[in-house]
């Protein structure tokens, strides 16, 4: 490893744009930029849900977007579609829904009978899908993580410090216990 | 090409910012060769890499392609050299939609990887390791990672943005 190799610290701090599950002033801040049909996202999910568990009302969950279309042509359906739920105030249910099920991923009827069922507007959510209404936001994500060393995904940040550890229980809890505590809230 | 950095005992070292970078003409396709020259006032990323097919979801390669829009924005042209050979590219490339030129540094194997000093003679491989070339052929950046580490894009684009 070079002398010089510092982890690198995401660049767009942690605020109001984002989708976070878990207290504004907890005092450990863990951020995700994964894609829906990646794989590794997907063994990540549940690992992440057992930390939340864990670590309860300490820890504050972020989730970005880093679709790489290239691998996963459904990707960017995908992310568009938890934006469109969350702005029917509905993100995390859509986005534990599309890790749940990344089987389905692209079966849009599939996913469309879900919304209705948790009584999100459907119809709504096709038409921003279609008209990529949340496409800018969504790059916004991408390029917020380009520029802050995200390499892959999943790629997570404890205290704004990219974690280069193994995605697992253990060793994602052992690194945010060790994590100063944050110095400054977030609104 | 001269001033190779592997002839020195220890771990090879890359090739500094402030060194000219070493010219070489490699195979893009089997019939078509890119020289470093071709590129003279325009910026060039180097992006040397062990090989072909590393798992998906954190390819360093794919990672590129989809960051293109943003490397363009300082004009700069993106070139991935390994020691795979030509046809191991073109199917890599095409896998995974990469929009930029593979260059296969295959025979004599790693030459060019050795001129940066970004060869591991004992892997017969090229480390992961960046350089940023201005538009008169300079090296004004350099990285070698580490090598499970992908070192995505930022670095790169810090390295461009520093030309301007």
């Amino acid at each position: 490893m070079p002398e010089t190799y510092t982890a690198p610290r995401l660049t767009l701090p942690v605020g109001e744009r984002d989708h976070a599950e878990g207290a504004a002033d907890a005092p450990m801040v863990l951020v995700e930029y994964g894609d829906y049909q990646c794989p590794y996202c997907g063994a990540a999910y549940p690992v992440v849900k057992r930390v939340q568990k864990e670590l309860g009302a300490s820890l504050r969950f972020v989730f970005r977007n880093f679709p790489l279309t290239n691998s996963h042509p459904q990707a960017e359906w995908a992310a568009e579609t938890a934006e469109a739920s969350a702005a029917q105030g509905k993100f995390w249910e859509m986005h534990d829904f599309l890790y749940e099920n990344q089987r389905s991923m692209g079966d849009e009827a599939f996913f469309a009978s879900h919304e209705r069922k948790i009584a999100l507007d459907a119809a709504r959510i096709a038409r921003e899908v279609a008209g990529h209404a949340y496409a800018p936001r969504i790059q916004e994500d991408f390029s917020s993580g380009v520029r802050s060393g995200v390499n892959g995904t999943p790629t997570f940040f404890i205290d704004g410090v990219r974690y280069d550890g193994p995605a697992e229980f253990e060793a994602l809890v052992a690194a945010l216990r060790a994590a100063p505590p944050r110095s400054h809230r977030s609104k | 090409m001269s001033g190779t950095a592997e002839s020195r005992p220890g771990p090879p070292r890359i090739l500094a910012a402030g060194h000219v970078a070493p010219d070489f003409s490699l195979n893009s396709t089997p019939d078509q060769r890119v020289a470093l020259r071709d590129f003279l006032g325009r910026p060039v990323v180097l992006a040397f890499y062990p090989a072909d097919w590393s798992p998906v979801c954190s390819d360093q390669m794919g990672l590129y392609a989809q960051v293109m829009p943003e490397f363009k924005k300082y004009h700069a042209e993106v070139l991935g050299i390994s020691v795979d050979g030509i046809w191991s590219h073109l199917a890599f490339a095409k896998d995974r939609r990469l929009n930029f030129p593979l260059l296969s540094d295959f025979q004599p194997r790693g030459a060019v990887s050795r001129a940066y000093g970004a060869y591991d003679g004992e892997r017969g491989e090229s480390t992961r390791a960046l350089f940023v070339i201005d538009a008169k052929g300079k090296i004004r950046w350099s990285e070698l990672s580490p090598d499970g580490v992908n070192p995505g894009a930022d670095g790169i684009l810090s390295a461009l943005e520093g030309l301007v």
